[in-house]
């Protein structure tokens, strides 16, 4: 597979990149800007994430109840969110509405207004949300995984939606202040779609490569995790519940560390290739405990959790714990079998023609070897990265991150859990 | 939509249906087949079984044993699933265009060769009485079972295509076989294709794998007619929690009634259009009337056209602080406005720009073409919405009037309250 697209970079030091699809109708814009989560003050935590909801709720031009008119008067799309460490700007809309959406973004990056009434109705809407979360036996088991595994000092053991606690002490001048962390340099824009790449570069340079804004840009560092040193177990008890919620895992790799390909093929084996890797096969297929029972490698700019998570009947949690437990051994222990890697290998290079079917595919992907210096000849050279992986590499790399006795177990579920 | 010139709609001898469209705007081709089966075709008793055989469906033929499909499906570089709704069920692969042979095997053969091992069937019984309990966890899922419950007496939409937990308890190897052997085969399934293909090759390729399975006899026809509903219904579930749901549903026409487009209609007037792709609901009805004023967290309107009269719905979260009862009369003075005034050419032109939009993007993938194809013939005619913005554009603000008048009367809907107690 190859992938020919155009690079630009705006007055501003925003970098664009564009490729062009005729074949669609639609045109994806996708943004990053440094910072997310990880700015959070501790006792904010949720404040990122609060502002840029609130960028698309009025801006100096439009209130929120205008600019919904306007995306959806076109049938578009538009959104600002932030994870642990990015902040993302995107829109879809039908080519024809391509500088409608520019100018909206440009705005809301430019100009929001963050009125009272509506910080209001979404801290509202949050706090509902953070109330329905303390029902949800996987929310909790997520959110308590991630709290002991790095610890509340850590960001990335924060909740960054919030807590019932911070919400409602966000204030406008909170946001405000968050808000001057915003910031063009190191941006990455991507477009994709029925558009002319000189067209895109034109009407981006005139309006998005104009902003610079009079502060600097923000220190997004975070310190690098404590690494874990004893096994910790947390039951979170909700009542009226039938099924309990598990994750079991450790810190995984960064994106960018050199054994990531080795821990991505492996994770791949363990919890994904068929009916959710070894781990589908043993607890789903075999013992018939889960619907669902797989693994999640993150994987990012920084070291997140590489971990294994499954739904089950309470009596059956401690079953499905010792045999989870067995496969990280295994997978420690032994090397995968031939069959197993050529498998893997297979499958990760044979579905990237589906993973790129669509314009949101390719922006994604365009994004992903931006943000990590992957090249721009990444797509061709990827088969040779998957392939160049052998058992032992991924056997060391399981060594590295998983373990079977030093692992963070989170539980939440109904009353009869063994604590 | 669907362009016909580009279609092949042809028929086995032994009853397959098979629709193919050559589509080369990526090396991908998307395979389909579908079953006339679903919650619909269920008796008391065996609820479920649908989803259960189709869960089956994955667990062996004598040439792909237990646990190969996927993963030779996998090691092609392929993605695939199968799922069960109340009016059918769907099985597809989506490969690169080169591996689309695989998916045609897998497909032929499980089509009349499937195991049900009794021992995968015992050890299949408790992953869904795990997802059923997996559902249970979510407040607004259990209310969702209760209020279909109490909207149907008779017609088999009334119970959650996973089926009552009692039944999945209950139900056996046979009955299971049976249910497959009855509804599984070429006379009551078809085949679609969307993707990068060569139709000529594809077609002797069908005929080869699928032409020889035997066509059984014609499965049972449900008879089944939901009687008129005469007053209104009402469901209060009170259990631990911290957050009310509202829903309500209204009796409302099949898929083949000529008032469909005038309801898909008035859906979008509620809360956007939603035919796949971005969510337009923040400039609708509903969000405005019961988000903006602060009474709810989210608030939707659906109507999913169905093979035997389905339901027109509405649901949402009560926001923290406010009450269920406050949801309700918003909810219903909102009911009340699109009865008595036209809703204004504006609104009805945005929806149909966001209709167009939508459907643009949902065609960008031919899974998505395929899915499309396929449930719309599982509902009587692939071409049903071929021209769908112009049928759309042809509805008037005076029809959506009246079909709210017709369709939202109180004495014609259930309404279910979640409580947290």
């Amino acid at each position: 597979m190859d992938l020919t697209f155009q690079t630009y970079t705006l007055s501003n030091g925003i970098t664009l990149i564009v490729k062009e699809n005729h074949h669609a109708q639609s045109v994806v814009i996708r943004g990053r800007l440094r910072g997310g989560a990880n700015l959070d003050p501790v006792e904010k935590t949720g404040l990122a994430s609060f502002t840029t909801s609130l960028i698309r709720r009025g801006t100096s031009q439009r209130t929120f109840a205008q600019i919904n008119d306007t995306v959806e008067s076109v049938g578009a799309a538009l959104h600002f969110s932030c994870g642990r460490h990015l902040t993302t700007v995107s829109s879809k809309s039908l080519a024809e509405d391509f500088d409608l959406m520019v100018e909206l973004m440009v705005e809301g990056l430019t100009s929001p207004t963050f009125p009272p009434a509506e910080i209001e109705r979404l801290r509202g809407q949050l706090i509902t949300g953070l109330r329905e979360m303390q029902e949800s036996t996987r929310g909790l088991a997520q959110r308590y995984f991630r709290e002991n595994l790095y610890t509340l000092e850590h960001p990335y053991g924060r909740p960054f939606n919030g807590t019932l606690e911070s919400v409602p002490t966000i204030t406008q001048a909170d946001v405000f202040a968050f808000y001057q962390n915003f910031h063009p340099q190191d941006g990455i824009f991507v477009v994709v779609g029925d558009i002319e790449p000189d067209t895109v570069y034109q009407s981006l340079e005139a309006t998005l490569g104009q902003w610079l804004p009079p502060h600097n840009p923000p220190d997004t560092s975070i310190p690098a995790p404590y690494p874990l040193e004893a096994a910790k177990r947390h039951v979170e008890v909700i009542a009226n519940k039938t099924q309990a919620d598990l994750m079991l895992g450790n810190i995984g790799p960064k994106r960018t560390d050199d054994d990531f390909y080795a821990a991505y093929v492996g994770d791949t084996i363990l919890g994904h290739l068929g009916l959710g890797g070894r781990i589908g096969q043993v607890v789903r297929d075999r013992e018939g405990l889960a619907y669902y029972a797989r693994t999640s490698l993150m994987g990012g700019i920084g070291a997140d959790p590489w971990c294994i998570y499954a739904g089950v009947n309470p009596v059956n949690v401690e079953k499905a714990i010792d045999l989870i437990l067995a496969e990280i051994r295994r997978f420690r222990d032994e090397t995968v079998t031939d069959q197993e890697l050529a498998d893997a290998q297979s499958y990760l290079t044979g579905i990237l023609p589906l993973q790129m079917e669509t314009n949101e595919g390719v922006a994604n992907m365009l994004l992903q070897m931006h943000l990590y210096q992957l090249g721009d000849d990444f797509i061709s050279r990827y088969p040779t990265l998957i392939n160049a992986v052998t058992k032992t590499d991924i056997q060391t790399a399981a060594r590295t991150y998983l373990s079977d006795e030093t692992y963070v177990l989170s539980i939440a579920g109904p009353v009869s859990l063994p604590s | 939509m669907v362009s016909h010139d580009v279609v092949n709609d042809y028929k086995l001898d032994n009853g397959l249906q098979v629709l193919l469209k050559p589509v080369h705007t990526a090396p991908v081709v998307s395979n389909w087949v579908w079953y006339r089966v679903g919650g619909r075709n269920e008796q008391i008793g065996k609820t479920g079984i649908s989803h259960w055989v189709e869960h089956m469906m994955f667990k062996g033929t004598p040439n792909f044993p237990k646990g190969r499909i996927m993963l030779e499906i996998n090691r092609n570089g392929g993605v695939l699933n199968g799922f069960t709704s109340q009016d059918y069920t769907a099985y597809f692969e989506t490969l690169p265009a080169d591996r689309l042979d695989l998916g045609l095997r897998i497909e032929s053969d499980r089509m009349a060769n499937s195991l049900f091992d009794p021992d995968e069937v015992t050890s299949e019984r408790t992953v869904i009485i795990s997802e059923r309990e997996g559902h249970e966890n979510n407040p607004a899922w259990a209310l969702n079972e209760e209020v279909k419950a109490t909207a149907f007496h008779v017609h088999p939409y009334g119970h959650m295509v996973i089926g009552w937990k009692d039944d999945l308890h209950n139900i056996t190897r046979d009955d299971l076989y049976n249910h497959y052997k009855m509804y599984y085969g070429p006379h009551n399934a078809v085949l679609v294709i969307v993707g990068d293909i060569d139709v000529d090759r594809v077609r002797d390729r069908i005929e080869e794998l699928f032409g020889s399975i035997p066509a059984g006899p014609p499965p049972p026809s449900v008879t089944l007619r939901e009687p008129t509903q005469q007053s209104e219904r009402r469901v209060l579930m009170r259990k631990p929690g911290q957050t009310g749901y509202f829903q309500a549903v209204y009796h409302a026409c099949e898929a083949s009634h000529s008032d469909v487009f005038t309801l898909l209609m008035l859906e979008s007037v509620f809360s956007g259009a939603s035919f796949g792709g971005s969510s337009t609901h923040r400039s609708a009805r509903l969000y405005r009337a019961l988000v903006e004023t602060e009474i709810g967290v989210d608030a939707s309107a659906s109507y999913h056209p169905s093979i035997d009269p389905g339901t027109f719905n509405f649901d949402g979260t009560v926001r923290h602080g406010h009450t269920l009862a406050e949801f309700e009369a918003a909810l219903d003075s909102e009911i009340e406005r699109v009865k008595e005034e036209l809703v204004s050419p504006a609104e009805l032109e945005k929806v149909i720009k966001q209709t167009r939009a939508q459907l643009a993007y949902s065609m960008e993938r031919v899974s998505n073409q395929a899915r499309w194809m396929g449930w719309l013939e599982m509902l009587g005619d692939w071409r049903r919405f071929d021209n769908l913005v112009d049928n759309l554009a042809a509805v008037t603000a005076e029809d959506i009037r009246q079909a709210a008048r017709k369709y939202l009367r109180s004495s014609n809907r259930t309404v279910g309250w979640f409580e947290p107690a």
